[in-house]
């Protein structure tokens, strides 16, 4: 068995304490299409009892979803057995429109690096099948943060709980 | 996701059941263009009342189930959208460019 030397423990110890901080839900699971409709499950009770309304419960599965298929298809080439893992954490708001603050959801997975390119998103304007699943992640999220960190992809997805818009007169 | 196709004079309509992700988006665009392109169906009709989620691998069936039709000269329709397949052909700007109805009586005598 492998040892890790002292400092790269520590270092493995503090990047496990930042993932675990306020941590709600973790799911850990192969790059399988199968399982997708498994995750979607869980991320809509989730969203249910995080106090979302029903577009919103929608729209983050929608963007755990599509963010799921990406890393299937793209990081890992549609291999269905490469790991990928999920932490779901409450975050506070950060404005007065979203005081009651929101769900940071962060996909990690070990596929090479994603090029700038990758992440940029095709014009809706033409009609032809691919490219969508980045703007129904875009449009359906309030924060949408990539980056490369210890040799992981990390997609860093937050949904404020928007209170419900009231009227003039109210 | 179940398939299942019935036959009506000229057309083919598929009932699909289930969710459409990247699972098995594949088998519907297999069956989707196997009706264009072999068997040349005139009307092809996809039922997607009991498809409570659709992914954008799904959509992108759907488009090139559209664009199959308008290579052969047919018609692809839907009928029955879920709040969420609806939402996410709004949020891909293809709502409108789809023949799409409320229900299967309606599908069928547009």
């Amino acid at each position: 068995m492998k040892t890790l030397p002292a400092a790269r423990r520590g270092q493995a110890k503090q990047r496990n304490g930042e993932l675990n901080r306020g941590l709600l839900l973790r799911l850990e699971l192969p790059s399988d299409p199968g399982l997708l409709c498994a995750v979607r499950g869980a991320v809509e009770r989730l969203t249910e009892s995080f106090g979302f309304s029903a577009e919103e419960c929608r729209a983050v599965t929608r963007a755990v979803d599509e963010a799921l298929t990406n890393i299937i298809r793209h990081a890992y080439s549609g291999r269905p057995d490469r790991p990928i893992e999920l932490f779901f954490r409450a975050v506070e708001g950060q404005t007065d429109q979203n005081a009651s603050g929101g769900l940071e959801i962060l996909l990690c997975d070990r596929g090479p690096a994603i090029k700038p390119d990758q992440m940029c998103m095709r014009a809706l304007e033409e009609v032809k099948p691919g490219g969508l699943g980045l703007h129904f992640i875009q449009q359906s999220m309030d924060v949408v943060e990539y980056k490369r960190a210890n040799g992981t992809n990390r997609l860093r997805l937050v949904k404020y709980v928007h209170a419900p818009k009231q009227g003039v007169n109210s | 996701m179940q398939i299942s196709s019935r036959e009506l004079d000229k057309t083919t309509i598929f009932d699909l059941t289930g969710d459409i992700d990247l699972a098995n988006s594949p088998a519907v665009r297999k069956a989707v263009l196997r009706e264009m392109r072999d068997k040349r169906t005139p009307r092809v009709v996809m039922n997607m009342s009991k498809v409570r989620y659709i992914d954008s691998s799904g959509v992108a069936s759907l488009v090139e189930g559209l664009k199959a039709s308008r290579d052969v000269g047919s018609r692809f329709i839907l009928f029955g959208l879920s709040t969420s397949a609806r939402e996410v052909l709004q949020l891909s700007r293809l709502l409108r460019i789809f023949e799409v109805y409320d229900n299967e009586e309606q599908a069928l005598a547009g």
